[in-house]
């Protein structure tokens, strides 16, 4: 037992300067509009191959979904026999500053809306049609279509007011220790961006650039896709897609990227 | 056959004689590498597109085979050399028999 334990602390004092080394490699880069103050975008973390493919919006594979989205957005829909583009006109206007706003509370819908939902809202109460899954194909169109509008706006969310409590809430998940690994987000993102985790880089873990080509996934994910693989991940019980849970977590993380420029759809490994 | 599949090419309008430039390709296919188990156990059958050609002017100037390691929604980017103006036509073919097909033409000064 005893032995055990010495060699699992050895082992976690060599992971330390491993992430340490690593730490230090790329600290003093000019990022430009990417990094602000000491926060910086996923892009940082990336190799220039997935940078040079994410910022050329030919090479980007995202904008596969982006261009399905922008078909979605025309496309007539429900028994009130309207699109997306009978209400909201041309998307490439209407939807500009709208991934850097949300998610937002919405009084009328009396929750917090992130673009999903928000698409899912409109689907069901204006256009009286079904709503999308969360993680289907039009979904992730639709969203990386509304999202890309805003390509390069700064994200800029409301944290106060009826907002305040999801907030709160989301940051106090944040910092909450959960699974079997007994880690909180903090732990990876906010004590070791920069480090190895296996054989990925750990990044501040800003979720400006969603929805997120992810090369692993060879399509685009949701946040609360993420979410989900990083809760599986400390081997906690994730939540559903779309849970006020993880609607409380991605305000308070895209709060943590203020300033950050909406790359959606960014590429990541 | 494979859904939503739409080949996407660029390759630049003008260009001046034997002047070398870049063609870009990126074609939407999940590349379904035939090794993946689905949620009932059971291997995905695969379904690649495993052939690439390129012709300018009906003379063939890039081909690719392609293997199940290709990632999905490939991307390919090759240099030629023009010394006229012409139509480039590509052509993707799919495990299935299905062949995609795009043209684009470029003007030689």
């Amino acid at each position: 037992m005893r032995k055990n334990w010495k060699q699992i602390t050895l082992l976690s004092a060599a992971c330390a300067v491993c992430i340490s080394v690593f730490a230090t490699s790329a600290e003093s880069a000019d990022w430009g509009q990417y990094q602000v103050g000491d926060t910086r975008s996923g892009f940082t973390y990336m190799t220039d191959e997935s940078r040079a493919m994410q910022v050329d919006s030919f090479q980007n594979p995202g904008m596969i979904w982006v261009e399905q989205g922008a078909e979605l957005w025309a496309e007539e829909n429900g028994k009130a026999g309207k699109s997306c583009a009978s209400c909201h006109g041309d998307g490439a206007e209407s939807m500009k500053g709208v991934a850097a706003s949300y998610p937002v509370y919405d009084k009328e819908a009396g929750t917090l809306q992130s673009v999903e939902t928000q698409i899912n809202y409109c689907l069901e109460k204006r256009m009286e049609a079904k709503p999308y899954k969360w993680e289907s194909t039009e979904m992730l169109s639709m969203t990386a279509f509304v999202n890309n509008q805003s390509l390069g706006m700064p994200v800029n969310v409301k944290i106060d007011g009826d907002a305040a409590p999801w907030y709160e809430k989301g940051k106090s998940f944040y910092y909450e220790r959960r699974g079997q690994l007994d880690m909180a987000c903090k732990h990876c993102h906010e004590d070791n961006p920069g480090g190895i985790i296996r054989a990925n880089t750990l990044s501040q873990g800003q979720v400006n650039g969603f929805p997120t080509y992810r090369l692993k996934w060879q399509k685009v994910g949701s946040v609360h896709r993420r979410f989900r693989g990083c809760n599986s991940q400390v081997r906690a019980d994730n939540f559903p897609y779309g849970a006020d849970e993880y609607l409380a977590l991605e305000l308070y993380v895209k709060s943590r990227g203020m300033g950050l420029p909406i790359e959606a759809p960014a590429v990541r490994n | 056959m494979a859904k939503n599949v739409k080949p996407r090419v660029r390759v630049p309008k003008k260009a001046a004689k034997g002047e070398v430039i870049e063609i870009k390709t990126l074609i939407s296919h999940n590349m379904e590498s035939g090794r993946r188990k689905g949620k009932d156990g059971k291997l995905i059958p695969r379904s690649i597109i495993n052939k690439m050609d390129v012709t300018f002017n009906g003379k063939t100037v890039f081909t690719a085979d392609w293997h199940p390691a290709i990632s999905a929604n490939p991307y390919m980017s090759f240099f030629a050399k023009v010394e006229e103006s012409g139509e480039f036509a590509f052509k993707w073919t799919d495990d299935d028999g299905s062949v995609y097909e795009k043209t684009a033409t470029i003007t030689v000064a």
